[in-house]
């Protein structure tokens, strides 16, 4: 079972199968939220934190969620990235992308977004405005699907 | 507690192979057979570990893969995950008092699946996660800015551990990746994921790793060095990564579960060298902290202490790590089968000079390290 010199034959195999996946209670209520420009999380009544995207239980203490807070739409950088590379799926007029983890205020969580409204091309730009710390507020699509994507971008506070 | 030794390994080499999956896989599981003088059906369980779907393009693919194992119509399972695992489980057979030998497998062609990262984003829930663009490199990226910020680590620390391993790698023949590269090489290589570059990413490669696992008595039948299994911790935290610390990672409780069972209070002293899962370089660095083999924030000065390269006092990565070589699923598998070959005394070329007793094998998936498995071999 020697290797080959020349490079037999591959064949190519592409699949493609949908799925539909339940979003459930909890998490439909939060994307109506977000069709009306509300972010809501939930606090857990155990230990008290208050956990954004909306959950049906909290992971930590294992009791349901029950009580619902809308929070704020502005919060801190918690940390970053600059994506400025190309795989199958994300194609060259599709980066670069800045994400980031963002804490809101008054939650006890990160919620991941991407950072936008200047001139992201250029990186030196970015590493000025961008920092872990920094503030950003949400910039909401003017169309509404009731998805993540209805956040257009986080702006940075200035 | 019964005793379980690891009686030989054979691995295929990492660069993209001509073979097909099936073919690939019956040479190195053959070449096991072979050196212990073992036909398949004389051992008694097979474990074998194979992913889904997008790294296989198959689904239930140890239905295919199943007869370049050898394990048909004996008792057979099949592990998920990393196939760290599937070595566990067959120890755990073996531990039952069922089974006298075991068979561990586990494999994969990176080379025929898509790339790492369009796989990786479908680990995020296509809810929240996925439509952002998150995968395994851009969550890594983060995790590496937090822990440039935090404790002070410097982007030439993390560059060095490529340094390390690929200079490591020119000493071992399996390894996909071979090339002796400079600091500069690595600091001045493409900012795909500020501040992650480049050749701080593991390649894709191909694997097949394969392992004879025995009781006691038998594995001492079988070989005149039998290595032995001392102790294995696993742990996942949550799945939102915002809910978690990146710099606090399952991976100490994995650790303290591993050196508990092996008896081991002190893993600074006990651990004479480690073979540790290392997908983007600065990892290496947290890994160590997080295993207690330096303290907390101090993986960059264990780096430039020198003490992790092959002739230091705790060599990691003598193997060339995953940065040279990255079959996902089976690495962690590698890890395990370059630890034990550390203890037999037969790494060959990057056969770390002192005498190994208790060796470390470490994996992990996941984004930032969601899952840690940590493994302790002893001689
Ligand atoms: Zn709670």
């Amino acid at each position: 079972m020697a290797e080959e010199k020349e490079r037999p034959r591959t064949i190519e195999a592409v699949g493609t199968a949908p799925f539909e996946m339940a979003l459930g209670p909890t998490w439909t209520r939060f994307f109506e939220g977000i069709k009306e420009e509300k972010i809501f999380g939930t606090r857990c009544k155990k230990c008290g934190r208050v956990l954004v995207p909306a959950r049906p239980f909290c992971p930590r203490c294992f009791e349901p969620m029950e009580e619902w807070v809308e929070v704020a739409q502005e919060g801190t950088i918690v940390t970053w990235s600059y994506i400025d590379y190309t795989y199958f799926g994300l194609e060259d007029d599709m980066i670069p992308v800045v994400p980031a983890t963002i804490k809101l205020d008054g939650t006890d969580t990160s919620w991941w977004g991407v950072i936008g409204g200047f001139d992201i091309k250029d990186f030196d730009l970015v590493a000025k405005k961008v920092k872990v710390g920094g503030r950003v507020k949400a910039v909401w699509r003017k169309e509404k699907r009731g998805c993540v994507q209805d956040i257009e971008y986080w702006k940075v506070i200035e | 507690m019964k005793k379980v030794g690891i009686v030989e390994v054979t691995q295929s080499p990492g660069a993209e192979s001509s073979l097909s999956l099936m073919e690939f896989t019956y040479k190195t599981v053959k070449e096991l057979l072979d050196k212990v003088g073992m036909r398949r059906d004389e051992v008694d369980t097979y474990v074998m570990a194979s992913s889904d779907v997008l790294h296989s393009g198959m689904s239930c693919a140890n239905s295919f893969d199943i007869d370049a194992t050898g394990g048909f119509l004996k008792p057979f399972s099949r592990t998920e995950g990393d196939a760290i695992t599937a070595f566990v489980y067959g120890c755990m057979r073996i531990m039952s008092g069922n089974y006298d030998t075991a068979l561990i497998v586990g494999l994969i062609k990176g080379s025929e699946n898509a790339d790492n990262d369009t796989i990786t984003s479908c680990f995020a829930d296509p809810f929240y996660s996925r439509p952002t663009g998150i995968n395994e490199t851009t969550a890594a990226a983060m995790q590496m800015r937090l822990y440039l910020q935090r404790y002070g680590i410097t982007e030439e620390q993390c560059a060095k551990v490529v340094v390390k391993n690929l200079g490591n790698a020119l000493f071992n023949p399996y390894t996909h990746i071979k090339k002796r590269v400079s600091v500069e090489d690595v600091l001045g290589s493409e900012r795909i994921c500020d501040p992650l570059k480049a050749m701080e990413c593991a390649p894709k490669s191909d694997g097949v790793c394969a392992m004879l696992l025995a009781s006691e008595e038998k594995a001492k039948e079988l070989t005149d060095k039998p290595v032995w299994f001392k102790g294995w911790g696993a742990s996942m935290d949550t799945f939102y990564l915002g809910d978690r610390d990146l710099l606090d990672t399952p991976l100490k409780s994995a650790a303290a579960s591993a050196y508990k069972m092996a008896g081991i209070s002190n893993p600074r002293k006990a651990i004479d060298m480690a073979e540790i899962c290392e997908p983007y370089a600065f990892q290496e660095l947290l890994w160590c902290e997080q295993l207690g083999l330096c303290g907390q924030g101090e993986g960059g000065k264990l780096i430039d202490s020198g003490a992790t390269q092959m002739n230091g006092s705790l060599p990691v990565n003598p193997s060339g790590g995953v940065l040279a070589m990255n079959p996902y699923v089976s690495r962690g598998l590698y890890r395990v089968a370059e630890a034990a070959l550390q203890i037999k005394g037969k790494a060959g070329e990057h056969q770390i000079d002192k005498k190994v007793n208790t060796a470390l094998a470490h994996a992990t998936y996941g984004f930032c390290g969601q899952w840690q498995g940590v493994v302790i071999l002893g001689s």
